[in-house]
């Protein structure tokens, strides 16, 4: 049978290495996945991306660190042993036989599915600082766990504005927070596991702030300041100086020193991986936002798993429950019998992150930022108006907003990114989509889960080229590349078609066979 | 717009940016004109693509050279065009293709100069030791693929046209040797013309009428990194791969193999593959200065290119009042002309501005029911 030299069609070689049960993720659901696939007598390859290259601290991804990872640019070794030695549970893991890597991105995992066949296997995307390559697997149990939800006010972008999940990052796994005095925004259940955590470090919590007029948990011996919200941070280079509130609605401003603020307004499943590899995604309040549409630990694609928070936020309460979603995981990944995996039904978090997202706008304005990376303020965003970049904005522009978009059509994250570059900037979105999406809920009068999930794509993490740079191409990739489709006849100059200098002029295109 | 007397009312199946295009032509000629989109305008390959806007192949392009740079005046809103491409060679053979089609140039009264390395890279700093030399295009540009399909919507919506997103075609109705109406999943309506510019589901469409238009469709892949400091001329490639650095600053490119698809129900889904690391290498080969720039997208696009990879833009004569019109995988940079060549085709019957009769659908009428296999064009079976 003939086949088009330049198609896709046996251009990839097999991986070097496969893994009949691949984790991502070596958090509490991650490495009991591990430990359970290796006792079942599974070749277990466990994968982490901790401690991550300071370069990536820098940009917040994955979490939002905020600038207070003490060290963060120095050596990634340095951090080795500090995130090894937070996981205890590892030394079963490598005595079960489970080939551990710490420091490695998982930055995409593929499958074949609707319009792509062209896998040589089921493979995933991994990578150092110095290099990527591609494993196969078997089944994939993916626990990347969950990543701050950050929302931004006047001053968000000084060093010391730190997500929860950040914050626990820095004290536990890295040893590395370089504050003191920490404000908390938010109420709830993190809030409060924050505080303990916090006391355990001997740090200083200088008060809690909550939108609503109660506190959404009990939280002993902090001053709270209920009804409140933040309405600016004040500081320079070094960092957050102090934070400055006012009960929400207006009133007098209160005056807080800190040198961190730390945002425990909730926390986002990482789907990242889910998505790129196609698993169909819907929002699940009650599993706290975009999951795997089936149910845990099972999603849409037969060889693909979800555990712990990736697979919806369980309970802060419980750490045990993401190991037994771990577990689980791997044994229905490996065919075997699991109890059921029930996710405690959490309560309307979307609710109180709109609240907050509602008091902040009230109090900071529209020409807040809504993308840091991009610099698109939430003016901007709402007026659906082109970067500034552009220089001045056209007449009819003016006339352009997102209610104009809305009689097109229904609110569309991803359009709108296009639009305004909200999303699109080396963070890769993670500082804004959540607060985009709750923007674009209230300015157009929706709930926050008639927006559709902006698409994720592979890097899901920003790498640099030289790393991505496949090193190891089949010769048949090299040899037949082409620019485009390399159909000869598509590039013939008009007049030529039909003439006995078609055949000649052909080849115009971007064509390359020579092996460079 | 509203009051004015409506000329012709044309419906147009798909609002990819030749659809756009259409609608646009259509409405500033005073047609009423109705764009039917399953989705959201561009949202396909259209928005998705390297940019380019220089394409001497096409017996559009001097139109397309004519019009670019007044697009942003003309539709009212930014398409951020930039005129100028450059040409870099990385090998001898790379540098003798460029020479060939800086003669083609030539041959259009367009100039074109080849630089030597250090000239080369005065105006793409980004090119390394490795560039034997490059040539600079003084004519053709880039544009901005997703800010200039909502430009064309916006500016059909300014002259009165509709835009019916989320929006299926589900059957065309004929009679007497016309197109009817075109019955979606919002209604029924009536046309007094009907151009099909659909993509992929173009062949699908025209089967609806009894126009069999020959069409395979493929997924390609690109990828986009964090941005970097603007080069002097942003339309910059070579090295197998086609793209352009951003006005933000990314470096866009695109290219490989791609992958044939079955021809009828395309997913909308638009995977990716690891792709993105061959042409992560080529673009470190291509600029080795961006080495240790980040990557931070990739994404992949579903096109349909004919069987000689030549656009089809023909009016039927059974019905006689449908036109068909596909870019053959090469329509973002074209369309402004393509937009003007089909509205000519609706209204007037003919092109008024260049001969376009070798892309008409007769070309194909010998071409055997089995030319995918042929050609080796066929899908992979999963693996």
């Amino acid at each position: 049978m003939i086949q088009d030299p330049k198609s896709i069609a046996g251009k990839y070689a097999s991986p070097a290495e496969h893994a009949e049960l691949l984790v991502i993720g070596a958090g509490p659901a991650g490495i009991a996945a591990a430990i359970e696939g290796a006792i079942a007598g599974a070749k277990v390859v466990l994968v982490d991306e901790n401690p991550v290259a300071g370069a990536l601290v820098g940009l917040d991804v994955p979490l939002l660190f905020g600038g207070r990872m003490a060290g963060a640019s120095g050596s990634k070794e340095r951090f080795t042993e500090s995130v090894a030695d937070s996981i205890p549970e590892l030394e079963e893991a490598y005595d079960r036989g489970v080939d551990v890597r710490l420091g490695t991105y998982a930055w995409g995992a593929f499958v074949n599915g609707p319009a792509v066949a062209s896998l040589p296997c089921n493979v995933a995307g991994i990578a150092d600082e110095a290099s990527s390559s591609m494993i196969g697997f078997g089944k994939l149990v993916v626990a990347a766990g969950a990543r701050d939800l950050c929302m931004f006010f006047p001053g968000s972008h000084l060093p010391g504005v730190v997500g929860a999940n950040a914050l626990a990052a820095m004290l536990c796994k890295y040893r590395a927070f370089n504050g003191h005095r920490i404000l908390i925004l938010g109420s709830g259940a993190l809030a409060r596991t924050t505080v303990e955590l916090a006391r355990e470090q001997g740090l200083s919590i200088v008060g809690l702030v909550e939108v609503r007029p109660q506190p959404q948990e009990e939280i002993a011996d902090v001053p709270l300041f209920a009804n409140h919200v933040l309405l600016r941070a004040e500081g320079d280079e070094a960092g957050v100086r102090a934070a400055v509130l006012a009960p929400v609605g207006g009133g007098d401003e209160v005056r807080i020193e800190c040198d961190t603020i730390c945002l425990a307004l909730g926390l986002v499943p990482n789907i990242e991986l889910l998505d790129v590899l196609g698993a169909q995604l819907a929002f699940h309040p009650e599993r706290g936002g975009f999951v795997p549409d089936a149910a845990p630990p099972t999603t849409s694609l037969a060889d693909v798993f979800a555990a712990g928070d990736a697979a919806g936020l369980g309970s802060i309460e419980d750490p045990a429950f993401a190991a037994a979603t771990g577990r689980a995981a791997s044994r229905a990944a490996l065919g075997l019998s699991h109890p059921p995996v029930a996710y405690p039904e959490n309560p309307a978090c979307h609710d109180y992150q709109r609240d907050w997202m509602r008091a902040l706008v009230a109090a900071g304005g529209l020409e807040v930022m809504a993308c840091q990376c991009e610099e698109v303020t939430r003016a901007d965003l709402l007026g659906v108006q082109p970067p500034r970049y552009l220089g001045e904005r056209p007449p009819a522009m003016a006339a352009r907003d997102l209610g104009t978009l809305l009689s097109d059509g229904p609110v569309n994250q991803d359009q709108i990114k296009r639009l305004t570059r909200a999303g699109m900037g080396a963070c890769q979105g993670r500082r804004c989509r959540e607060q985009v999406s709750l923007l674009l809920a209230l300015g157009s009068n929706a709930s926050v889960d008639a927006i559709p999930l902006p698409s994720w794509r592979a890097p899901v993490r920003p790498l640099p080229l030289s790393v991505l740079a496949a090193g190891d191409e089949t010769r048949s990739m090299r040899k037949h590349w082409d620019g485009w489709f390399g159909i000869s006849k598509q590039w013939t100059p008009y007049a030529d078609i039909g003439t006995e200098r078609e055949d000649w002029v052909a080849n115009f295109g971007l064509d390359d066979t020579e092996e460079t | 717009m509203s009051g004015a007397r409506k000329g012709p009312a044309v419906i147009i199946v798909g609002g990819g940016v030749t659809g756009l295009s259409t609608a646009w032509w259509l409405a500033r000629a005073g047609a009423d004109v109705t764009v039917i989109e399953r989705g959201i305008v561009g949202w396909e390959a259209s928005g998705r693509n390297g940019g380019g806007c220089t394409h001497y192949q096409s017996p559009l392009f001097l139109e397309e050279q004519r019009l670019w740079p007044q697009m942003d005046a003309l539709l009212g809103y930014p398409t951020e065009y930039r005129r100028e491409r450059i040409g870099i060679a990385l090998t001898t053979g790379q540098l003798e293709r460029s020479r060939r089609t800086v003669r083609i140039a030539a041959g259009f009264g367009f100039t074109a100069t080849e630089l030597d390395p250090p000239a080369l890279r005065k105006l793409v700093p980004l090119v390394g030791e490795n560039a034997v030399g490059g040539v600079h295009f003084h004519f053709g540009g880039h544009a901005n693929p997703q800010r200039t399909v909502q430009a064309y919507a916006w500016a059909i919506q300014d002259l009165g046209g509709r835009i019916l997103q989320h929006t299926d075609a589900l059957a065309i109705r004929c009679n007497a040797n016309r197109a009817t109406s075109v019955e979606t999943t919002r209604g029924t309506f009536a046309c007094d013309e009907l151009v099909i510019a659909a993509g992929p589901q173009t062949g699908m469409l025209a089967a609806e009428v009894g126009a069999h238009v020959p069409l395979a469709a493929a997924r390609a892949e690109m990828i986009v990194t964090e941005p970097l400091p603007l080069m002097p001329i942003g339309g910059a490639d070579g090295n197998g791969i086609y793209g352009r650095q951003t006005l933000r600053g990314n470096l866009a490119y695109g290219g490989g193999p791609h992958e044939w698809l079955e021809d009828h129900r395309i997913p909308p889904a638009r995977p990716s593959t690891p792709l993105l690391r061959s042409l992560s290498r080529r673009l470190v080969e291509l600029f080795p200065k961006a080495a240790h720039v980040r990557v931070i997208r990739s994404w992949a696009g579903i096109i349909e290119n004919t069987p000689d990879g030549r656009p089809v833009l023909d009016r039927l004569t059974d019905p006689a009042n449908v036109t068909i019109a596909t870019m053959s995988s090469v329509g973002f940079g074209l369309s402004p002309a393509s937009g003007h060549a089909i509205r000519d085709l609706a209204l007037e019957g003919h092109c008024t501005f260049t001969d376009i009769d070798k892309l008409s659908l007769t070309r194909f009428a010998g071409l055997p029911p089995d030319w995918r296999e042929t050609q080796g064009w066929l899908p992979l079976a999963a693996a």
